[in-house]
């Protein structure tokens, strides 16, 4: 497998400058210095909670966002030199709402076929050779292109959603909480959807989730976010089984397990620092079970630690092998 | 792999079922002040357009041996003004050009205004700043006041005044169209347009626009009268139409120096100055109701203090026994909404008990009741358009749906206190949250106020929040998600409830958050023995949680019991389903057996059982009559003719 | 709080250097000579080189701004060569009767336009609401200038209980009564539209807010209906009914113009449009500042007490 996507020290700042008065505005650092390597063929997770910087990743991974500072390199060249068309048919993404993708006055067509005029070029008939070809990909109806979206429901719309993004021919897609605002019985059927469409079209994910579970079953590769940051990533199986980081720790004790109850260690406030006065230290210091003294001085680098070159955490007291 | 392809069943059905919508005029027209105004308006401007046509006198030929006619006399149906002139001729040539001028400066207005807005709105930064500072201070000056300062500069006369009265709106078009603008270009949509390969002027032309016209279409109808009263206005000063050009405002202002005298000089061009923009009023009104169902007068009904309960309601007969011990004991809960003319069965006899101390876990799908059953309890579900149609809901020994409203908010937050799903929501965002626990304990409790802020403290160190004297002035947008709900709980606690009523109260919160509410919620309940009725969507937090789980799927309960017992034996086809279709975290290679279709749809429910369309086990049998709950096992209650046995394979069993 | 009234006071420097701006670019942009404009009948040649000198038009826009600003601060806005008299003295004079005016309407507004709001939405589709909205429609649509000279003609000429026309009585006048006397008419006259505007928009208002979660929440609680209603929907709705009021000043500054013309009240609004008529531009510009100048303070105090009801707008 070759590294297809490149992500160095990739930095999102908002707001800050200064107004009219001189006085500073506030600043906030929604991604601070992530590096991550995607290799052709695999599915990426990326797990994290609310406002740890998912969105904002991904978004900057399409094109839809600039990052402040760093790189993104898509085999080799530099993200946004071939201009916006050309990243959009390499690399696309699929929305956490599928209702509010679509847009509410065109029809399925008219929406399925932009990609197709716009990024492609193609003309009338090849257009509804690719259009069938969809529509059998994703179990759409041909008879309901001519529809509006508020008439299909919430899987339904996220089908369509998924037909968008794959009718520019993109290598890579990225999804953003792709079942999320879905509900739990529609939710595998577009996961199913998922896993034959990677098969059949030789796809590489980037698969963003709050929910461990479904990081757990979809992800080759793990990369978990908190605060802006990746703290730690690893193979699934490998992060699952024994994490390095006290949050991961923490994040897989929390995650209710259906048909057990489990005693859950307490202690902790699930507070995050300040997002516009952060800390000089470790970010989750405050949080940290077994936070010392140099935890609050340094600001722990991503690195391998002992088990492995694959296996890395962003800690400077990782947890035990068991 | 199964999937289902989008022609499902019950997708097909709909479709066939639901009549076709109304179209945009008809709705129009069922607006009967709309409609009226409508007929006016076509009357006046037809008699307007048609006025060259008519058999009516030159309009500024003069007479004055015959001035000041009163109406009604010998040839001047409407009587002659102070120069013997014709007043329905003149009225009606008015009438022209005060249409003419008013409509020119609107369609003007709107279209610079519109274009600002959605330049400003989708450039955003700079561009949009410079614009809408621009914007900003043409309306820092009093709206004519910026006229008569444009007429001042230009000069008086009618195309100055139109010209004046277009500028001083432009803004109120800039600035509606730039918030829905805004609004849009953050919209997924625009950013999935911009995947597409589409550039900006096309993303605005052909995503933007189509969504925004309505809102043009709507400041628009609902600002042409003003901008006709105001070109008007600024003839009845003399400062518009200059004799002898005549609009409804001149005459006005020219009748008015004969006001003492012949009153209905000026009675006749300002009554006609009303008619016209009242019925403009009035059609604009309509519109906007058309084309903005949000405002539409029945979408908006205040919701009553309390659900309307049927009054002849019916409940199922209780065997004696049963209803000794429980804290709560809803018996064929039914609750409807009425919306048009359907009717949607959101619950469809619903019962559960709940013992002292007990918590009992509902769970399904959003839409399948949950909500609606724990807001009935209590009366919460607003109506228009809720109805407690059938049930009693036994609290102790009280019906809830027959205790006077005086006892029921005695109970409320008494009693039964609830603990909602989205804290930043349901907690009021302009009072601090100490004031509203507070609140919380004097509506049940004769405390003053340094007793209650006692108590505040002492609950919201028992829901654990760090530093509860700074964090009580704190207002809800200022504490996290975590904190904000631990002030729901303290305040459901406030008054030692015997029952919480929980609603997906860490369905908004992240997992490390979640785990930490729902440790305390089962630390409190256990140390006050309370009992919890704990309403979620997720198998794995009723596992934490519950003593017992019920399981709800289009307005009933479909399979109730233990919770160890149902997650692992599940009785009812359904749970079974809805258990094997979430991933699991610990078994990643498990096969995801997504169910087909869409529960269906709560204002068309089939016979027999709802589920049987997405059902692997349904028979002929399953179509037909009431199905009841039955006992299985002793130990679970289901509601299926085919239910599962331990061990069964789901599919095929039938 | 005091930081918040500073920081918006900073706020509206550059709004009223803007207006400034714009005001000043009255005379630039008059087609035509500006001076014989301004001159009109009285421009004799000596005039117009004494005007234009004046008015310093042989020089550069932004050294011309630099000198008419200097002077307006220092209440120099030039003279009135129709009255014959500095425009600051007559428009200082004109300004208080307008702001008697524009400021009783205003108030009368805003009470009954919120209790009509508050009552209609309690009522929903009752007698009250159908009534108040009647009331509604008819002001927002009436003409201000035509329901003035109705009333004129039934309160003063029929059955004479108010005077027609001016602020005071020309004999022996000027008591607080005596205005009070001649302020009813105008007044309530000014006050329909926005009345009319302040029920609708507080009506919609409570009613958006009583579906809201919190006011579920309040009830929840056990929360007597008096409270929800008047203490927690009223609160919310009053952030948005706020603006309202706000802008509802500047129609009322706007249209006392119609008010004061029809009912011959010496204000500022009367002034402008005759010295429009005459061309008067030195006095119109001065009007123009001084009342757009009031209307952004009145905002600003407006934008204060939004604050200060809805602490998430710090
Ligand atoms: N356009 C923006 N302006 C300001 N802050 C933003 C913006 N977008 C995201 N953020 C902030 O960045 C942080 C990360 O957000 P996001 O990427 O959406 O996280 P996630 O996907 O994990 O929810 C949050 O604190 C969020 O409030
Ligand atoms: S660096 Fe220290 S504080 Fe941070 S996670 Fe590791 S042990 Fe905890
Ligand atoms: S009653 Fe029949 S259709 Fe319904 S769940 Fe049982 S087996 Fe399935
Ligand atoms: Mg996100």
């Amino acid at each position: 497998m070759s590294d297809m996507l490149e992500i160095r020290d990739l930095t999102r700042r908002f707001g800050g400058g200064r107004t009219i008065f001189g006085t500073t505005k506030p600043q906030l650092t929604a991604v601070r210095g992530v590096s991550l390597d995607l290799k052709r063929g695999e599915t990426l997770g990326i797990v994290g909670e609310s406002g740890c910087g998912k969105s904002t990743l991904a978004r900057m991974l399409v094109g839809l966002d600039r990052p402040s500072e760093g790189a993104i390199r898509l085999d080799g060249k530099d993200l946004t030199e071939g201009g916006a068309k050309a990243l959009a048919a390499r690399v696309q993404y699929v929305f956490q709402d599928p209702v509010s993708s679509l847009n509410p006055r065109h029809t399925i067509r008219q929406i399925l076929e932009a990609p197709m005029k716009h990024l492609l070029r193609l003309n009338g008939s090849e257009r509804k050779k690719r259009l069938a070809d969809l529509c059998e990909a994703v179990n759409l109806n041909p008879d309901f292109l001519v529809r509006y979206p508020h008439e299909f429901s919430g899987g339904q719309a996220q089908r369509i959603g998924i037909a968008r993004a794959l009718a520019a021919e993109p290598d890579v897609v990225v999804l953003d909480e792709p079942v999320s605002a879905l509900d739990v019985s529609v939710q595998a059927q577009v996961l199913n959807l998922l896993d034959r469409l990677k098969r059949e079209r030789d796809l590489t994910y980037v698969f963003i989730s709050h929910d461990l579970a479904v990081i757990e079953s979809v992800a080759t590769r793990v990369a978990v976010m908190y605060f802006g940051r990746v703290v730690e990533t690893a193979p699934s199986r490998k992060l699952f089984a024994a994490p390095l980081h006290p949050y991961t720790d923490l994040l897989l004790n929390s995650a209710p397990v259906p048909g057990k109850q489990r005693l859950r260690a307490g202690g902790d406030t699930g507070e995050l620092p300040d997002p516009y006065n952060p800390p000089s230290g470790c970010a989750f210091a405050e949080r940290c079970p077994r936070v010392e003294e140099d935890c609050r001085r340094i600001d722990p680098p991503l690195e391998a630690k002992a088990r492995g070159d694959d296996h890395r955490a962003a800690c400077l007291h990782p947890l035990p092998a068991d | 792999m199964s999937e289902t392809a989008i022609a499902s069943p019950s997708e097909a059905q709909k479709s066939k079922a639901r009549p076709r919508r109304p179209s945009a005029f008809a709705l129009l027209l069922n607006n009967r002040l709309a409609a009226f105004g409508l007929v006016v308006l076509v009357l006046v401007v037809a008699s307007a357009l048609l006025a060259p046509l008519l058999p009516l006198a030159d309009p500024n030929a003069t007479d004055p041996a015959n001035r000041l006619a009163p109406p009604l006399s010998d040839g001047h149906l409407l009587g002659t003004d102070a120069l013997g002139r014709d007043m329905l001729s003149r009225l009606l040539w008015g009438t022209r050009v005060s249409l003419a001028v008013g409509l020119s400066a609107s369609v003007i207005a709107a279209f610079a205004g519109s274009l600002i807005g959605l330049i400003a709105g989708y450039a955003g930064g700079r561009t949009d700043q410079l614009l809408m500072r621009f914007i900003d201070l043409m309306m820092a000056f009093p709206y004519i006041l910026l006229a008569l300062a444009i007429v001042a500069v230009l000069g008086p006369g009618l195309i100055n005044a139109l010209y004046a009265i277009a500028i001083v709106n432009v803004p109120f078009f800039a600035r509606n169209i730039r918030g829905i603008t805004v609004g849009l270009a953050r919209r997924e949509f625009v950013d999935a347009a911009r995947l597409s390969g589409k550039g900006p002027v096309r993303i605005v032309a052909s995503e933007i626009l189509p969504n925004v016209l309505p809102t043009i279409v709507i400041t628009l109808s609902t600002t042409v009268g003003w901008m006709i009263l105001e070109t008007a206005g600024l003839s009845f000063l003399g400062l518009g139409a200059q004799p002898p050009q005549a609009d409804l405002g001149s005459m006005l202002g020219e009748g008015r120096k004969v006001l003492f005298t012949s009153p209905f000089v000026s009675l006749v061009p300002g009554l006609m100055i009303f008619l016209v923009v009242l019925s403009i009023n009035l059609l604009g009104d309509g519109i906007r109701d058309v084309l903005d169902p949000r405002l539409k007068a029945g979408a908006l009904a205040k919701p009553s203090a309390r659900t309307a309960v049927e009054k002849n309601r019916r409940w199922p007969e209780t065997k004696k026994d049963e209803t000794s011990d429980a804290v709560l004991d809803v018996k064929g809960l039914e609750t409807q909404f009425r919306i048009g003319r359907s009717i949607h069965r959101a619950v469809g006899g619903v019962d559960l008990s709940i013992r002292p101390g007990e918590c009992l876990g509902l769970i399904g799908e959003s839409g399948s009741g949950k909500s609606v059953t724990a807001m009935s309890l209590t009366g919460l579900v607003p109506s228009p358009p809720g109805r407690i149609t059938g049930g009693k809901v036994l609290f102790e020994t009280d019906d809830l749906l027959a205790v006077s409203d005086k006892e029921l908010r005695a109970l409320r937050g008494g009693a039964v206190s609830y603990v909602f799903q989205d804290p930043l929501a349901t907690l009021h965002p302009l009072f601090p949250v100490g004031d509203q626990i507070a609140e919380a304990i004097r509506a049940h409790q004769p405390l003053d106020r340094s007793e209650a802020r006692a108590k505040v403290l002492d609950l919201m160190r028992q829901v654990r929040i760090p530093n509860p004297e700074a964090r009580m002035e704190a207002y809800p947008h200022e504490l996290s998600g975590g904190l904000r709900q631990r002030i729901s709980i303290a305040m459901a606690l406030a008054n030692d409830p015997k029952l919480i009523i929980a609603d997906e109260p860490t369905t908004a919160l992240d997992v490390t958050v979640q785990a930490q509410v729902l440790k305390l919620l089962d630390g409190l309940r256990r140390e006050r023995g309370t009992a919890v009725l704990f309403i979620t969507h997720d198998f794995g937090v009723v596992s934490e949680i519950a003593d017992r789980v019920a399981v709800m799927y289009a307005g009933r309960i479909v399979e109730t019991g233990p919770t160890a017992e149902v997650m692992a034996n599940p009785a009812h086809p359904y749970t079974r389903m809805l258990i094997d279709c979430v991933p699991v975290m610990g078994e990643p290679e498990r096969r995801l057996d997504a169910i087909p279709g869409r529960p269906p749809p709560v204002d068309d429910l089939p016979d027999g059982c709802a589920f049987a369309d997405r059902c692997p086990r349904a028979a002929a049998d399953c179509r037909s009559g009431d199905i009841a709950m039955r006992d299985i096992r002793g130990r679970i209650e289901a509601r299926c003719l085919h239910p599962l046995s331990p061990g069964d394979a789901l599919r095929g069993a039938a | 709080m005091t930081t918040i009234i500073l920081k918006r006071l900073l706020a509206a420097i550059p709004v009223l250097f803007g207006l400034s701006i714009i005001v000043f670019l009255m005379i630039a942009l008059i087609p035509g000579d500006p001076a014989t404009a301004i001159l009109g009948s009285f421009a004799t040649p000596e005039n117009v080189a004494a005007l234009n000198a004046d008015l310093g038009l042989d020089k550069s826009l932004p050294q011309q701004y630099l000198a008419w600003i200097s002077g307006v601060l220092q209440g120099d806005f030039g003279r009135s060569y129709a009255l014959n008299r500095p425009v600051i003295d007559e428009v200082l004079e004109r300004f208080q009767a307008t702001l008697i005016l524009a400021g009783a309407s205003l108030l009368l507004a805003s009470i009954f336009g919120l209790l009509a709001g508050i009552v209609s939405a309690v009522r929903q589709f009752g007698f009250a609401d159908k009534a108040i909205t009647l009331f509604v429609l008819i002001g927002i649509s009436v003409p201000s200038f035509w329901l003035g000279l109705i009333l004129i003609f039934f309160f003063a000429v029929k059955i004479r209980l108010f005077p027609a026309s001016g602020m005071e009585a020309v004999y022996g006048g000027g008591g607080f009564l005596d205005i009070l006397h001649h302020l009813v008419l105008p007044a309530v006259t000014l006050a329909v539209v926005a009345t009319g505007v302040i029920a609708r928009l507080t009506r919609t208002a409570m009613l958006e807010v009583l579906r809201q979660d919190f006011i579920r929440t309040a009830r929840a609680k056990g929360l007597s209906e008096r409270r929800v209603i008047y203490v927690h929907a009223f609160k919310a709705a009053l952030v948005s009914v706020i603006p309202v009021i706000g802008i509802q000043a500047g129609f009322v500054l706007g249209g006392a113009v119609y008010i004061e013309t029809v009912f011959q009240w010496p204000g500022i609004g009367a002034m402008l449009v005759n010295a429009i008529s005459q061309r008067d531009i030195l006095l119109v510009q001065g009007g123009v500042l001084v009342v757009a100048a009031s209307y952004v303070l009145f905002n600003l105090a407006a934008d204060v007490l939004q604050v200060v009801i809805d602490p998430r707008l710090k």
